[in-house]
């Protein structure tokens, strides 16, 4: 069966859809030895539909990172800090932000610090909301959506995703909001 | 007074006295009892007789859920009771104020508060939320100068807090810290130096801050009353000469659990002067690089094991070594709880030493020991009360080295199971099945399947059934966790036979408002409900209206509520105090578009209305 390309990691963040394995597929075995990942492509990732149905196998692929989670699993950190050999890993803070989206009624935590580049993590955001964002131009803004990713940068100023390097995005994000709609027309359109 | 006599005047009294039902103290629904005789008042000396001796029998009572049933019989049971109540439990610090506890309890010896809900525990609360212990301290100070015992759990306390207990009361004689924080060495040194009476200092996961201080060395000289002594979550090296010197003067210690600090010769030091041990924290167990390869002769780790023919408690174990495991075999036999729970132990390494180990009733360890491991104690351990395996690697896309093998393994061996705690990658319905099938005696069923929404891994379908028949079989179930991909069904299970359950975590599950409605409508003696990201919102809160004054409290963050439903609720029930807040302590300005949306919901029940703490991160509604 075909991968459609998403990963099980995007999977996990709808909220209701259920989960068909391949019969006979195992999640355990070989699945545990290899990473959660995506099928990499350059497609962008569709919006999903509650009628997906995608396998539970775990493609072997370089692995884009998974989005944190806060507090989950629910280990106490003192407990985490403290496992023995894992000590002296500096397991790092996160930067963990706020997502927000016009329109929709919650707000998620992500963690900057696991994704290296800007397309990592608008394909996270685009499955955590299920939304399509269309293709960035550096003059022009987004194209193609009518959503729009922003942040709010240490000045409180509202930016558009992608305009400075990632380096300086993530150390000077305090916020993101996915606007919509004419507002979202009028920062898009910004150089 | 012959038993007999005092029931005929407990009948004498029900029927001259007129009953009226107590002043609310607590928000147990208040009863009245009308009886069909005579109701004039009585005499005072027959109610001060009977006062007496209502005193002298209530004595004997301990149990608090007894004792409040006590208080709500009539005015004078509740006062006696009061007077007699020496142990005092508080479920939520914020639900009456310290205050109000010294009206009402007038010779406590023995204090139990807990502070932040446990979701804090992981990060989902701001810090500087509150629980503060100083405004009790301050109160319990002037109030019960011969306080003897404090217990706190999820408390912030400083170290002046510390200071003021150790000057204040005399007689103390116990302090118990559990996930506490606020407060470091300095604290810890003045109530060792203060507290000339203490047997107990246990101080468990809670963060000590480093102040340099040698608290250690300030015990004072001769000989101490000590019992129990914990230190392992200290991150901070101690003096071990003042270690050693203190063991050796203290005849009465029963209890030590040393922290990481602590190498392998020098716990070898410390179980040579105190046999009499009954539970012992190994501290690092390993050996200190320093003596390594100097061609001294290793210590013999075995024979003073053996020599601690009371040990029944073994924990620690920060930085095993395992070569030197096998040492603890000569107790092997007798321990009755083991904590492997921060040592990265192998199958191999475990099973040999699990072998002997048929008394254990409590085991903690991590998940790497594996299926094998877990069907290793399922072999030997039937005793097994208490179970607890948490992940070695707390993600979401670990290995997963246990599984439905290892609970089911533990479940066909370990039939007198009460309590289980259970991290793993992926589990089946089939599996908790069995174990709701065979442990019958389950009061405690907390399974935390890691990936979020995961399914039944061979079926593929969600886990409704396994915990269906979890809430089914196991008749005794107070305390339930869930987890994996859930639907709907699994909450009206849970609501139709979870009948005894107090405390329910809830954990991206559910499909909607229905799922919380089940709950709130079949779980009748619910008292602790903690739920996150699930996609239950106004309706299902509502539709708990009847229920939050009988709570303790209920937590929901990052679920689907609005504030007009939160601030209905506020309304509605003026005992029950409703926060509203954001995981982040700047989160003073907010999103208009978001404005409505309630991150975090914190409602608990108050017999003193909102709290004069909350930081302003907090809004009460």
């Amino acid at each position: 069966m075909e991968n459609v390309g998403v990963c099980d990691e995007f999977v996990n963040l709808k909220a209701t859809e259920l989960r068909l394995g391949l019969p006979g597929t195992e999640d355990g075995g070989e699945a545990e030895k290899q990473k959660i990942s995506c099928g990499r492509s350059n497609k962008r990732a569709l919006p999903e539909t509650e009628k997906d149905i995608e396998s539970t196998g775990k493609t072997e692929t370089a692995s884009p990172p998974k989005a944190q989670i806060v507090g989950w699993p629910p280990v106490r950190s003192y407990r985490k800090n403290n496992i023995q050999t894992k000590k002296n890993e500096s397991e790092g803070q996160g930067m963990y932000v706020k997502v927000s989206m016009d329109g929709a009624p919650y707000l998620r935590k992500i963690d900057l610090t696991v994704y290296k580049q800007y397309s990592e993590l608008m394909k996270s955001l685009e499955n955590m909301f299920k939304f399509s964002v269309g293709e960035y131009f550096e003059r022009e803004g987004y194209k193609g959506s009518d959503f729009v990713p922003t942040y709010e940068d240490k000045d409180g100023d509202w930016m558009l995703v992608g305009d400075v390097p990632w380096e300086m995005f993530v150390s000077s994000c305090k916020r993101l909001r996915i606007m919509k709609g004419s507002e979202a027309k009028g920062l898009g359109c910004s150089v | 007074m012959a038993e007999e006599d005092l029931s005929e005047m407990a009948k004498d009294v029900e029927l001259h006295l007129k009953l009226d039902p107590p002043l609310s103290a607590n928000n147990k629904p208040s009863r009245s009892f009308k009886t069909s005789s005579s109701s004039s008042p009585p005499p005072c000396d027959t109610s001060h007789v009977l006062e007496n001796v209502l005193e002298n029998v209530l004595k004997f009572l301990e149990s608090r859920r007894d004792r409040n049933a006590v208080s709500l019989v009539c005015r004078s049971w509740y006062r006696v009771e009061a007077q007699t109540r020496s142990e005092v439990f508080i479920g939520n610090c914020y639900s009456l104020s310290p205050a109000r506890l010294a009206r009402r309890f007038t010779r406590v010896r023995s204090l139990f508060l807990k502070g932040k809900p446990r979701f804090a525990d992981f990060n989902l609360m701001p810090p500087d939320w509150g629980a503060r212990f100083a405004p009790w301290v301050a109160v319990t100070a002037k109030a019960y100068p011969w306080l003897e015992k404090v217990t706190l759990k999820r408390m912030f306390v400083t170290d002046d807090d510390l200071a003021l207990l150790a000057a204040s009361f005399p007689g103390f004689k116990e302090l118990v810290l559990l996930c506490c924080e606020g407060f470091g060495t300095s604290g810890v040194a003045v109530v060792a130096n203060k507290c000339r009476q203490l047997k107990v200092l246990d101080l468990i996961e809670s963060e000590v801050t480093d102040d340099e201080v040698d608290w250690i060395s300030c015990f004072p000289e001769g000989e101490t009353h000590l019992e129990s002594l914990s230190f392992d979550c200290v991150e901070s090296p101690i003096n071990f000469k003042a270690l050693e010197r203190l063991v050796v003067r203290s005849p009465f210690l029963k209890k030590l659990r040393t922290n990481r600090f602590v190498s392998l010769e020098e716990l070898h030091r410390l179980m040579v002067r105190a046999p009499q041990l009954t539970s012992l924290g190994t501290g690092s167990f390993s050996s200190s690089t320093e003596n390594a390869g100097q061609g001294e002769q290793e210590p013999d780790y075995a024979s003073a094991f053996r020599a601690c023919r009371s040990l029944v408690c073994l924990s620690g174990f920060r930085e095993l070594a395992a070569e030197y495991l096998p040492a603890i075999s000569p107790v092997c036999a007798n321990l009755t709880s083991i904590n492997f729970s921060y040592a990265n132990i192998s199958p191999d390494v475990f099973r040999p030493i699990i072998r002997n180990c048929h008394n254990v009733r409590v085991f903690w360890a991590l998940d790497s020991i594996c299926d094998e491991g877990l069907q290793a104690v399922a072999a030997t351990c039937k005793e097994l009360r208490e179970l607890r395996i948490f992940p070695f690697d707390p993600s979401e896309d670990s290995e997963g080295p246990v599984s439905g093998l290892g609970l089911q393994a533990i479940s066909e061996g370990c039939r007198k199971l009460e309590s289980i705690l259970y991290f793993c990658q992926r589990m089946t319905n089939v599996a908790v099945t069995a174990m709701s099938e065979n442990c019958p005696q389950l009061t405690v069923f907390r399974l935390c399947i890691m990936g979020r929404h995961r399914p039944d891994h061979v079926t593929g379908k969600p886990m409704d059934d396994g915990f269906g028949a979890i809430v089914k079989n196991c008749k005794k179930l107070t305390r339930l966790a869930v987890s994996g991909l859930l639907t709907d069904k699994a909450f009206s299970l849970i609501g139709e036979y979870g009948k005894l359950i107090r405390t329910l975590s809830v954990a991206f599950a559910g499909d909607s408002d229905m799922g919380l409605r089940y709950i709130l409508e079949g779980c009748p003696k619910l008292e602790k409900l903690e739920i996150r990201d699930s996609p239950f919102g106004d309706a299902g809160l509502r539709s708990g209206m009847h229920r939050y004054n009988d709570m303790r409290f209920v937590w929901m963050s990052s679920c689907r509520l609005s504030r007009g439903s939160c601030s209905d609720i506020a309304r509605a029930l003026p005992s029950v105090v409703v926060e509203v807040f954001g995981s982040d302590d700047d989160d003073v300005d907010v999103d208009e578009d978001n404005a409505d949306y309630v991150e975090i919901l914190y409602m608990y029940r108050s017999l003193d209305g909102p709290r004069k703490d909350a930081p302003k991160f907090v809004t009460i509604l």
